[in-house]
């Protein structure tokens, strides 16, 4: 590594860890929850990545495995059935069955390809929904669609990260201890996503993607291959699961819909399948963004002296026509993976 | 000599409609066959059914005397039934090193593998100088040529390729046959099914005329080119 790349890694590790401080006393406490929900999307992406950008398996309902996820840990820690197990065991165990799940999307989707598979993972993100939304008969699991409430705060060992902690007298809210629980896992996602890329199945992955006929003829045991990629990829929404239901306190099924499953997408593909720092960056702006554009009825009143259209109507305008003019200037997503670059400008 | 390969009666079947109808057809071992035909004879869908891609509608093969239909792709492979699919099927956004690597994949030995490498890059000299190029940025030559190389990575024992010449110039068509030429001079056991008879022919111990799923003549390559009607159909020579 050069100098000038160390310095830049060093100037990104100091922006990470300033950045909720300074947003905290910017702009409050508001925006650093926008922040800690920016690194839960940026985990749900780096998962989905596996399975769309690695071995190239269309999923719609990666949704489900964040449910999943986030059950595991409502249902184990909160009244509902009276259980408060700790972190360190939920965490794994959410992820271990989500991973569970996604063998079990993956078993029946394997002979499928694009729009077929599209169409069966979306089915399958549907069904967890409606399961959760109806598991409250004839034996009440899930509490149904009023979800489930009171669910015990994230800490880590000794430390209630509900708690404010103060540090050479520097605040240390709720939202940035979270910010930083969020940020480890961030790390360890993109470490292991890393090892994941450049390791044999990595590669192998990346045969499925280009020519799965070709890659089955070559001795690649597709099948098992695809199965892992769609259980690694679940595990990454399963710990984002639990994260989330710790940090909300409140799950219910409303937070699954497809629209979510769809918005992961969007950060992966509008970032740029199959990099990592693309992915990232995609999820970061696609989840902040909406909630930027929150700030046009103050635009408005500022450039007009009265707010001409509801802002809450006019933010998902906006928000659609950057997808689209992202989309259209950048085909190939904001950081795409080299190889991918080079395919889009060579048929230009 | 030992048949290496014993199909019999093999039935292929897309949904209503039967693409091979009951063919029977012998390799020995160390010998060169080919299979020559129409394009939709079936020729294809027969080496397909043999690498496991897709399932036989009826019918069955032995391959070194076993039975490998219960047996999936990814376990025929290291038994050395290796397959160079049609139109080659790279790995476009692998280098032409990852795309050989993968040709192994399956292979524990990963000591033996430099040396594999080595033996490729012998048979196309092309290929080491672009080891560490992406394998969609090389020619349709070049693409054929990788192709091959990485089933070679496998250590075949019987190689089936698939239309090698299909879309390259006649030069290219030329140097990809030499290459196959060396590889079965090495004993590799050869399987290849072409639309160029001329070129087929004339590295082959036998050969298969196949029609409409079926097989419609066997005999030794060169009976095959005095074959009026395999002159007449497959080698371009009206006047017979």
């Amino acid at each position: 590594m050069n100098a000038r790349s160390r310095f830049i890694n060093w100037g990104a590790a100091v922006l990470v860890l300033a950045l909720p401080f300074a947003t905290h006393a910017l702009l409050g406490q508001g925006w650093v929850r926008i922040l800690d929900f920016a690194l839960l999307y940026v985990l749900l992406a780096l998962g989905l990545n596996i399975v769309v950008g690695y071995a190239g398996l269309l999923d719609l309902g990666y949704v489900a495995f964040f449910a999943v996820g986030a059950y595991c840990y409502a249902l184990f820690a909160s009244p509902q059935f009276d259980l408060h197990w700790p972190l360190w065991v939920l965490l794994p165990m959410g992820a271990l069955l989500a991973a569970c799940f996604g063998v079990l999307l993956g078993t029946p989707t394997l002979g499928l390809r694009g729009d077929y598979l599209a169409i069966v993972t979306l089915g399958f993100g549907e069904i967890i929904r409606i399961f959760l939304n109806n598991l409250n008969a004839p034996v009440n699991i899930t509490n149904g669609p009023q979800g489930v409430s009171l669910i015990d705060p994230l800490h880590v060992g000794p430390w209630f990260l509900e708690k404010t902690y103060h540090v050479g007298g520097i605040e240390i809210p709720l939202v940035i201890n979270i910010y930083f629980l969020f940020l480890v896992a961030v790390g360890l996602a993109i470490r292991l996503s890393q090892r994941l890329e450049g390791s044999r199945i990595g590669r192998a992955w990346a045969a499925i993607r280009e020519d799965e006929l070709a890659a089955a003829s070559m001795g690649l045991n597709t099948r098992n291959l695809k199965l892992l990629a769609f259980a690694m990829g679940a595990t990454f929404g399963g710990v984002s699961g639990g994260l989330f239901a710790g940090f909300q306190g409140f799950v219910s099924p409303e937070s699954f819909t497809l629209q979510e499953s769809v918005m992961i997408l969007c950060m992966v593909v509008l970032g740029g399948m199959g990099n990592i720092a693309g992915v990232v960056l995609g999820a970061v702006l696609l989840s902040v963004l909406p909630e930027a554009l929150r700030g046009l009825g103050g635009l408005q009143e500022f450039l007009f002296g009265k707010v001409w259209v509801d802002p809450s109507n006019l933010r998902l305008l906006v928000f659609g026509i950057a997808l689209v003019l992202m989309m259209l200037l950048r085909p190939e997503g904001l950081l795409p993976a080299r190889a991918r670059q080079r395919e889009f400008h060579e048929s230009q | 000599m030992n048949p290496l390969l014993e199909v019999r009666n093999l039935c292929v079947r897309y949904g209503g409609i039967t693409a091979v109808d009951g063919v029977d057809l012998d390799v020995m071992e160390g010998e060169r066959v080919t299979l020559i035909g129409a394009n939709g004879a079936g020729k294809s869908s027969t080496l397909k059914a043999l690498a496991g891609l897709v399932a036989p509608a009826g019918g069955g093969f032995t391959y070194g005397g076993q039975d490998l239909q219960s047996i999936p792709p990814w376990q025929r492979v290291s038994r050395g039934l290796a397959l160079v699919p049609e139109g080659r099927g790279v790995f476009n956004r692998l280098t032409i090193e990852e795309n050989l690597l993968m040709g192994a994949y399956h292979r524990k030995d990963s000591s033996a593998l430099p040396g594999e490498l080595d033996h490729v890059y012998g048979l196309f000299a092309r290929l080491h100088e672009r080891r560490h190029q992406q394998a969609g940025t090389l020619s349709g030559g070049e693409q054929q040529m990788l192709a091959i190389g990485r089933a070679l990575m496998s250590r075949p024992r019987l190689l089936m390729l698939d239309e090698p010449s299909m879309g390259l110039a006649p030069l290219m068509v030329e140097k990809i046959f030499e290459v196959i030429r060396k590889i079965a001079a090495e004993g590799v056991t050869l399987l290849l099914v072409e639309q160029n008879a001329r070129l087929a022919l004339a590295l082959s111990d036998r050969a298969y005329v196949m029609e409409s799923g079926r097989i419609v003549l066997v005999d030794t390559a060169a009976a095959c080119m005095e074959n009026p009607m395999v002159r007449a159909a497959y080698l371009g020579d009206g006047g017979g």
